[in-house]
């Protein structure tokens, strides 16, 4: 059995906001929703299923529902970061398919720049007494992928540059991204190292923020307001110390990008433009060797001269990235939402020309210690 | 009278049975880690049952306590109490001679001395008399 343009995402809205010290998450996450159905052409009446990530509380999804008022025949919570929304989205095609519910509601909401909450202390995990005494960061984790990269391969800090310059490139084309003023590789080496190789300005975000997206069958996709974007394929994972066995530079996206163009019956040379999880610039460039478009330790050189660029031979990231336009926390809802309005061509200047198939990959947690990998392909075809 | 020792404020390990042997040991100054009796797979950090094949069988292993580093950061950021007075600090992976990487803090180096496969040794930090923790320096 398989998911392959069974599904298809007809909803998709990207809340505006970047800061909302007025707002709650439930109310962005709400606001999110009824942009996503009117985008649809659809109403809340017609929602069955919901996936949402983030909330407040171990329960936070029953409050979702409460504050939404509905009352669903399938609910998913998987929370593993910042890639949970990806992983909603194959989760809705695989309970759609199965007959579990109709048309599912992906959503999120928050309010992480406008009220920070505190982390990086101890936690319950098994792990975290092994780790909190040392002083771990969530950019230290991925500074030490980084560090161990250059040291094996010889990339540089000019090339982990590129990847921000090019996404600024992008956000200035982004009239709701958070930072639109377009920057230097001098300018990202000379902005102050947060956690070395990597500098302030390799580094995501912070800002308010939400989306949604709706999910449903691809034979009611036929009747909806816009054009329907199908799922080809989809895959996920995670990667962990591997009880102190771990090769770092392997990432979930190795074994998860295999098996969702595998899934969907397509190969590389097909996807016209990519979204990459983009929480430090290192993330983008290892995620690209293990999705396989370059090989391991060539990524470096894979970034440079423009290549991931709007209008350059692989374009990425195209709405400015978490390190431009919006990070609220978690970021993978509005790698969905970028990667369905370039399938519908609805990105104006920043528009990948003959937009028929791409790629969303999410990248949970800390890459260092533990992190979550989904991967999908879909397609307007 | 000699000054009172500064409180320890950085965060601690939340022990549990699970752990104890591996923070008892280090109390005495002596770097464990465990190995499946069933299938020969070491492993860190400490649990009760293997990661290959979940056989509780397990043997403590006692570690030179030599090592390189696999990879590194030198942190200039990090708002937890304890660490945003002691900036920069170097966190690591040590890839321990036995063969499992674990994360510690590299200590009496300059950071930017550190390099990745630098030989590291194991110095025991009693942070409280409770808890002692394994950090490397160079290796002398």
């Amino acid at each position: 059995m398989s998911l392959k343009h069974k599904t298809a995402i007809v909803g998709a809205w990207e809340h505006p906001t970047r800061f909302a010290p007025d707002k709650s998450a439930f109310q962005i996450t709400a606001e999110s929703l009824h942009g996503a159905l009117l985008d649809a052409g659809l109403t809340l009446k017609d929602v069955d299923g919901i996936l949402s990530s983030g909330m407040a509380g171990g329960m936070g999804i029953i409050a979702l529902c409460d504050y939404l008022n509905i009352q669903p025949n399938f609910i998913d919570s998987t929370s593993v970061g910042g890639a949970s929304f990806v992983f909603h989205v194959a989760h809705a095609a695989a309970a759609i398919n199965a007959g579990l519910c109709n048309v599912c509601a992906v959503v999120f909401g928050s309010t992480v720049a406008s009220r920070p909450a505190g982390f990086g202390g101890g936690g319950a995990d098994p792990s975290d007494q092994y780790e909190v005494p040392f002083g771990p960061t969530t950019v230290g984790s991925y500074a030490m992928i980084a560090e161990r990269h250059m040291h094996d391969y010889g990339t540089t800090p000019e090339q982990l540059a590129e990847i921000a310059v090019t996404t600024r490139l992008h956000a200035s084309m982004n009239p709701v991204a958070k930072y639109r003023n377009p920057i230097t590789i001098n300018d990202v080496l000379a902005s102050r190292i947060i956690s070395s190789p990597l500098h302030l300005l390799d580094c995501c975000i912070i800002s308010d923020g939400g989306g949604a997206v709706i999910v449903t069958s691809e034979e009611r996709a036929r009747d909806m307001k816009k054009k329907p974007v199908y799922l080809l394929g989809a895959a996920e994972t995670a990667r962990h110390t591997s009880d102190g066995h771990r090769d770092f530079l392997e990432t979930a996206a190795f074994q998860t990008g295999k098996l969702a163009f595998e899934r969907a019956g397509v190969t590389h040379k097909d996807i016209d433009m990519a979204m990459i999880y983009d929480s430090f610039t290192i993330t983008v460039l290892v995620t690209l060797e293990n999705l396989g478009f370059c090989k391991r330790g060539e990524g470096g050189a894979f970034v440079q001269g423009g290549r991931l660029r709007y209008d350059g031979a692989f374009p990425i990231n195209t709405d400015g990235g978490g390190l431009s336009s919006c990070h609220p926390m978690m970021r993978g809802m509005f790698l969905l939402i970028e990667a369905t309005r370039q399938l519908r061509g609805e990105c104006g200047p920043r528009q990948v020309k003959n937009c028929l198939t791409a790629l969303v990959n999410g990248t949970g947690g800390a890459l260092g210690q533990r992190h979550s990998g989904a991967t999908l392909i879909l397609s307007n075809q | 009278m000699a000054d009172a020792p500064k409180k320890y404020s950085k965060p601690l390990p939340q022990i549990d049975e699970e752990s104890r042997p591996y923070w008892e040991a280090l109390q005495r100054h002596e770097l464990y880690i465990q190995k499946c009796r069933d299938c020969g797979e070491l492993r860190y950090y400490s649990r009760a049952q293997c990661g290959q094949c979940l056989s509780p069988s397990t043997e403590w292993i006692r570690c030179s306590g030599r090592g390189k580093v696999y990879t590194f950061t030198v942190t200039n950021q990090n708002n937890v109490a304890g660490f945003r007075e002691s900036l920069p600090y170097v966190m690591a992976y040590v890839q321990l001679d036995e063969g499992v990487k674990i994360l510690t803090n590299l200590v009496d180096c300059a950071p930017q001395q550190v390099k990745i496969g630098m030989p590291v040794e194991v110095v025991y930090e009693d942070v409280t008399p409770e808890v002692t923790l394994a950090k490397f320096r160079p290796a002398r």
